[in-house]
């Protein structure tokens, strides 16, 4: 065997592990239904809307964050850090950025928030975005075209302020909490619906019910409902 | 030759050499006053010992940037003999003095043209290579306690017999002046006689390094050859840059690159020249030398990281930019180049395969993050990025905090951002799950009963009506569900901070679950459930 040959033999050994783990993003078990090939494409982008578009947002990105890939968020002057910890997020890799007041950038071509957005997408895997004022056309392709090129997943909470469409959307139609009564319980375990939608491989409408979150604090799909005790 | 201002980090906070201080890094002394001095502190002292030992010391901060601007005027002043300053660390810098020497008539004459040259207190020390004439300035330093002149000249050839009688504790590598001393050695002379074979079999190459020091050598054996064109780098700049954060920004991306450039050869840089330029052609050229020379004995050769040359290049172009208007640049930098002028190869520690760090984990993830915040805070203000970390607290905002990322340090492991870094118990915390939006200025609303009135908290926490409406914004919502409430009376202590609450969890018929706080007879949203 010449040399070249078994340079190409190694590469073709080499390759096959690189692609499986190297393409998609792991999400926890409950979204295996929501979102195509059970996992987030690098390169591709997500969107989230309805009541519990932020806890849907951060689900989603638990999984990839504790297998130690790095999140930023932009645009969230009122998370709250503790449910994010609660969902699975790994406060370790987590970082937020504050939106800018101003919208003019360095060279008014961008702005200085799609740059930040931008320059975030080139570091980290999963970025989180809440659009505080409307995105311009030209900076929402800018942004998807990065997030594509860097093998990034660009995560866009709440539709408002963006014009186009995700790769994969998921939306919550209908969110009940459980565990209040009048007057005695806590708030324990959220029932949501939701909706998936998006492009291509993604366009198939999909439905699922989960609990964001779980009674004992998971994110899990509602496998049936609960048998009523006063039947 | 070196030429040295004793206690830099003091003289250049511009604290008298008769007023006792100290500056401390990580409550340690790294320098002090000749006065703190006489009152027995000593550096890599505690605080608390240097503070026992000498109450009225003044403690000060260390500001590296401060010191390497300061330094900027001297080393200006020195360039007038000869254009290869070296500056080791701020407050002391080396010259070859062969050729200057000959110019202005010997050593002494040259040694005593810099002490009128430069306006700071400087000792001149002379000497065959860079380790012995530090300490040849050191024993000008005593000379000129005495009141003689502060210059002091090692005859040429006669350098092993000056350092013979210095302690060992002058290398500078505490462990190994450990083993010898109990080896029953004691001076450098003693260690130079040994063997120089038998020192490198037991000591290792940072053992072999301080036996030519002590025996009068350079630390490592003179390399003629060049380094390679090809570990040069710069960056041109456009638009020029005129403040020291653009071209410092540049400079991290150009050290990054050195670095890598170096790694792949398995060097590391030991001495750099930085090079920067003007639109107007003004030039800054300053040589640049590892100052600690393998501190902990078993790690080798470790050169200039590449923070460490960042740092370099932004004291340097800050004591540029920033110096008086006679010497100030008259333009932006147009053009910046990292010049390797010493290369030796990296003999010493392996910090593992690139992108592993200790534990395995992925530290190039990390660096890549670091380098993206530094970016977005160029962009947005430093201010803008921010992680969590865990703190006491009862409230959902109180339990985790906002801390700017310039203040940690992102690939290190961080132990306040796990849960169990709160000790403490908090009672009257909230139970799970928490709420994802926590709104930092509370919403005022109006939470009111079957009637119509205001809801109120009675002394025992009970509330006069089970809550029915909540009013946001002027929108009256039915609340479907409700439970609570969660006292909270803290800092009874302090009449200002002092804050007696309560709390509901409350759920409207729009499904949206609510944390509402009653304090002072006022209703807000705290948090909403989303």
């Amino acid at each position: 065997m010449g040399r070249a040959e078994v340079a190409a033999a190694l590469v073709e050994q080499i390759q096959p592990i690189a692609l499986a783990r190297e393409q998609r993003l792991p999400v926890l078990p409950a979204f295996a239904s929501l979102i195509p090939g059970g996992g987030l494409r690098r390169g591709s982008t997500l969107a989230t809307d309805g009541p519990a578009a932020t806890s849907l947002a951060l689900a989603a990105a638990a999984a990839a964050s504790q297998d130690g890939a790095w999140v930023a968020a932009v645009g969230f002057p009122s998370l709250g850090l503790l449910a994010a910890a609660e969902l699975g997020i790994a406060l370790e890799r987590f970082v937020l950025v504050a939106s800018p007041d101003t919208e003019i950038g360095p060279d008014n071509e961008e702005t200085a928030w799609a740059a930040a957005v931008a320059a975030l997408v080139d570091a980290f895997e999963v970025v989180l975005v809440q659009a505080t004022h409307r995105v311009k056309a030209r900076d929402g392709r800018r942004l998807a075209a990065r997030t594509r090129e860097r093998g990034a997943v660009l995560v866009q909470v709440g539709s408002s302020g963006w014009s186009e469409g995700a790769d994969v959307t998921l939306e919550v139609t209908d969110a009940r909490w459980e565990g209040l009564a009048d007057g005695y319980g806590h708030l324990r375990s959220r029932r949501v619906t939701v909706v998936g939608g998006g492009r291509r491989e993604a366009s198939r409408p999909r439905r699922a019910e989960l609990w964001l979150p779980s009674i004992d604090g998971w994110v899990e799909s509602v496998v049936a409902d609960p048998v009523p005790l006063h039947a | 030759m070196t030429v040295w201002v004793p206690d830099w980090p003091l003289f250049a906070a511009g604290v008298p050499a008769d007023e006792p201080a100290a500056v401390f890094v990580a409550n340690r002394v790294v320098a002090c006053t000749a006065a703190a001095r006489a009152a027995d502190v000593r550096r890599h002292m505690r605080r608390r010992e240097a503070q026992a030992r000498c109450p009225s010391l003044r403690v000060l901060d260390r500001d590296v940037e401060r010191d390497a601007r300061m330094f900027e005027p001297v080393v200006q002043a020195l360039e007038a003999f000869t254009p290869r300053v070296e500056i080791t660390r701020p407050g002391r810098c080396a010259f070859p003095t062969l050729g200057p020497s000959r110019y202005f008539g010997g050593d002494r004459a040259l040694a005593d043209r810099v002490v009128a040259a430069v306006d700071q207190p400087v000792m001149v020390g002379v000497a065959d290579g860079p380790f012995a004439a530090e300490h040849a300035a050191r024993t000008a330093y005593v000379a000129a306690q005495r009141g003689d002149p502060p210059v002091w000249i090692v005859e040429p050839g006669s350098v092993a017999e000056y350092l013979a009688p210095l302690s060992l504790t002058a290398l500078e590598q505490p462990d190994l002046a450990d083993v010898l001393r109990r080896l029953g050695l004691h001076t450098l002379g003693d260690f130079a006689a040994l063997p120089a074979a038998d020192v490198l079999g037991r000591f290792g190459p940072a053992g072999a390094e301080a036996h030519r020091l002590a025996r009068g050598l350079d630390a490592r054996p003179l390399r003629t050859a060049p380094p390679p064109l090809d570990l040069v780098v710069s960056a041109e700049l456009d638009p020029p840059a005129d403040q020291v954060a653009p071209a410092a920004f540049v400079a991290r991306g150009l050290a990054d690159e050195l670095h890598r450039r170096l790694d792949a050869r398995g060097s590391v840089c030991t001495r750099l020249v930085v090079i920067a330029e003007t639109e107007n052609g003004e030039r800054s050229e300053r040589v640049w030398r590892h100052a600690e020379s393998s501190s902990a004995g078993s790690t080798g050769t470790s050169g200039l990281g590449a923070g460490a040359i960042a740092d370099r290049v932004r004291w340097q172009l800050d004591g540029w930019i920033n110096a008086s208007v006679r010497q100030r640049p008259t333009a932006g930098i147009v053009h910046l180049e990292l010049h390797p002028d010493e290369v030796v190869a990296a003999d010493g520690r392996q910090l593992g395969l690139p992108g592993e760090g200790f534990g395995g984990r992925d530290t190039g993830a990390a660096d890549r993050a670091v380098r993206a915040i530094a970016r977005v805070q160029g962009l947005l203000g430093a201010d803008a990025v921010s992680v969590p970390e865990y703190a006491g607290g009862r409230d959902p905002d109180e339990q985790l905090r906002l801390v700017p990322a310039g203040a940690v340090d992102l690939t290190a492991d961080r132990p306040a951002v796990h849960a169990d870094w709160v000790a403490a118990p908090w009672p009257g915390r909230l139970p799970n799950p928490s709420p994802a939006t926590v709104h930092p200025q509370p919403l005022p609303v109006d939470v009111l009963d079957g009637t119509g009135r205001v809801v109120m908290v009675d002394g025992r926490c009970t509330p006069t009506a089970p809550p029915e409406r909540l009013r946001v914004d002027g929108r009256s919502h039915r609340i479907d569900s409700w439970a609570g409430p969660w006292p909270v009376d803290e800092r009874w202590w302090d009449p200002e901070r002092h804050s007696r609450r309560a709390r509901f969890q409350v759920v409207t018929d729009d499904g949206t679950a609510r944390l509402v706080v009653l304090e002072r007879g006022r209703w807000s949203v705290a948090a909403t459930y989303d």
